[in-house]
């Protein structure tokens, strides 16, 4: 009873605290952690419960951070025919459904070539494919106006009973988008993983061939489970583009996705919550560390915690945890039962 | 013609460094199975010791450079040592993380240690290109060909006429059955280590005079690195090697000939060609590695 309210708690702790202490600063944290969250949940979905280290998952978000940005504002594209193809600027919702669908579309693309490579040849692949996205938003001018970044994107909107439709320039109402998103994949990826694909997915992390053997598609499992992690990393672009409200190249940066890997590994990958945990820790970290130490000098604790956590907490902090509290509990019961004077005797 | 033949010359004098990064890093590879996310940092820790030594304390360039390869060899050992040892039988990814830690760390620390602001080295070489028929080529990069086809030639003697190279070729087919006969197993892989991260600090330090000493300078590099040794297939050497000069023939002439905004693009786009293609790689062994 009391583990199946505990997210909820989390949630309405989460929903109500930082609009209680109202300020900004921390509201802005908390909204870009949150969508980091959403890109770390996503990966936790290939890393953590298909085995699959991809480092080119910043793709994704960049890719639904630009559709929905280019979309939102209209576009025009020169396709060597007389006329260019122009596209006036669509309703904020359509384009943030549409970044998601794009990114999903990249996410089917990629898994079905990725895919035909694992271990090490995977991971530079991925990397590969978020560096020529890179490539392409910096040198398609006319499309992304490169680095010039393509600026006053406008906010997504929201119909309040109160207030009509208004667009959310205020950050506690962005902050609470975030959440309801972050919610929203939450069950989406917690339904997946306990139904009859997440087991095959596990079964494939765990043993490939075995998995193959007793009749799982593999390659069809893992592309089904890039094409979801696509689609959310590309609505945590679209969330992050209409916040931010400008978007350039460096948002495929190598960087990104090492943040979101290291919020997935420190939390525990393969676990719900690992992803949150680790997305609050590193995503407040650096807000923290910016009183004391300069950018460098972050960095570098940034570096060598990611080296102590595989070191020390390889499984990851939530799964720690749990191996913690199993333990006591057991301590605790073999202590109620006397047994504990002869285990250490 | 001439921009044909100018291209192809580029490209010859750009493949020679590119080989020698691709080596370094498949030969780590190959070896100890670990996907070397410090390499991009070796190389911009090469092009640093440059230029403290040749720029800051007026050393000799020719001494700077040895002394940065030298330099580049020691860090690499102690790297294998502190983090990779206490690592061994850990997957690839473990490794993988560990590295791209380390690289993190390093890259901020040449940012903290030297600043952002971008360095040059001092060229012990003339300005003015050598002009061979229709064609012409600055000094200084024809001192890094050279350089590098020597390091090339020298590598291939080392791995295989050397018993070094014999011993460090039986841990690469079977660490164990080579561990059984007597090769000291730690020994070849932080060998293997300091190799590969010398060779990687002497391509930073050969270019420092021809390009500016940024910290970021080894990002692009290190993912060049990488597409280089797929398309050569991961661990193998001669590979490796043909797929630097496959790289840099490909950025000069699609950078001369398509765009030259897309050139840093070739080697990724060349990958993703590849593994349509052909996935185990361009010149795969009979082993496909994951």
């Amino acid at each position: 009873m009391t583990t199946r309210l505990l997210p909820w708690l989390f949630v309405l702790v989460m929903a109500v605290g930082p609009l209680w202490l109202g300020d900004q600063y921390i509201l802005y944290v908390l909204t870009s952690t949150g969508i980091f969250i959403i890109g770390a949940m996503s990966l936790n979905l290939l890393l953590g419960y298909t085995g699959q280290l991809s480092l080119g998952h910043i793709a994704f978000f960049g890719i639904g951070a630009y559709t929905s940005a280019l979309l939102s504002l209209g576009f025009d594209l020169d396709l060597g025919g007389a006329e260019p193809f122009v596209l006036g600027p669509q309703p904020v919702w359509v384009a943030f459904l549409g970044g998601i669908l794009v990114a999903a579309l990249f996410g089917f693309l990629i898994g079905k070539l990725a895919f035909r490579v694992r271990g090490a040849y995977f991971v530079i692949v991925t990397i590969s494919f978020a560096q020529v996205m890179r490539m392409v938003a910096l040198n398609w001018v006319d499309l992304t106006e490169g680095p010039m970044a393509l600026n006053n994107i406008p906010p997504l909107s929201v119909w309040l009973p109160w207030d009509g439709v208004i667009p959310l320039y205020r950050k506690e109402y962005n902050y609470l988008l975030v959440l309801a998103v972050a919610v929203v994949c939450f069950l989406v990826i917690q339904r997946l993983v306990q139904s009859r694909v997440g087991r095959a997915l596990v079964a494939l992390r765990e043993n490939e061939s075995l998995a193959r053997s007793v009749g799982i598609d593999v390659t069809r499992y893992l592309v089904v489970a890039t094409v979801i992690a696509a689609g959310m990393a590309g609505a945590a672009g679209g969330l992050y583009t209409h916040y931010i409200r400008i978007v350039d190249p460096d948002v495929f940066m190598f960087i990104y996705t090492v943040t979101m890997v290291i919020m997935v590994v420190t939390g525990g990958k393969g676990t719900l919550a690992g992803p949150i945990v680790g997305g609050l820790a590193f995503g407040v970290l650096p807000e923290v560390l910016r009183e004391v130490a300069r950018p460098e000098v972050q960095w570098i604790i940034y570096g060598v915690a990611m080296i102590v956590v595989v070191f020390f907490l390889p499984q990851g902090i939530v799964p720690a945890v749990k191996n913690w509290f199993a333990g006591r509990r057991k301590r605790v019961a073999a202590t109620a039962l006397g047994l504990r004077k002869e285990t250490s005797a | 013609m001439e921009a044909h033949l100018q291209h192809l010359l580029n490209a010859v004098v750009l493949g020679g460094t590119y080989a020698l990064l691709g080596i370094g890093l498949t030969l780590i590879f190959g070896i100890m199975r670990v996907v070397n996310f410090t390499h991009g940092e070796l190389y911009t820790f090469g092009a640093y010791m440059a230029y403290m030594l040749a720029g800051m304390m007026g050393l000799n360039f020719f001494m700077s450079l040895a002394m940065a390869a030298l330099l580049g060899m020691a860090l690499g050992a102690l790297i294998e040592f502190t983090l990779l040892r206490p690592l061994k039988g850990a997957d690839i990814d473990t490794t993988m993380l560990v590295m791209i830690g380390a690289g993190i760390a390093m890259q901020a620390g040449e940012q903290l240690v030297w600043g952002g602001v971008a360095k040059s080295v001092p060229s012990p070489f003339p300005t003015e290109p050598v002009v061979i028929g229709s064609v012409s080529v600055g000094m200084n990069r024809l001192f890094v060909l050279g350089v590098a086809l020597l390091l090339l030639g020298g590598f291939y003697l080392l791995i295989n006429r050397t018993k070094l190279g014999v011993a460090m070729r039986a841990t690469f087919q079977d660490p164990d059955t080579a561990a059984l006969m007597g090769v000291n197993r730690g020994l070849m892989y932080t060998l293997t280590f300091a190799l590969g991260s010398g060779l990687a600090a002497t391509a930073g330090a050969l270019l420092g005079p021809i390009f500016v000493v940024t910290p970021t300078m080894g990002d692009l590099v290190a993912l060049k690195a990488f597409a280089i040794v797929i398309l050569g297939g991961l661990g193998n050497i001669p590979g490796a090697t043909i797929g630097g000069f496959v790289l840099a023939l490909a950025e000069e002439f699609g950078a001369g000939y398509l765009s030259s905004g897309y050139r840093d693009a070739m080697g990724f786009l060349l990958i993703i060609a590849v593994l349509i293609v052909r996935p185990q790689g361009l010149f795969a062994m009979k082993e496909r590695i994951g």
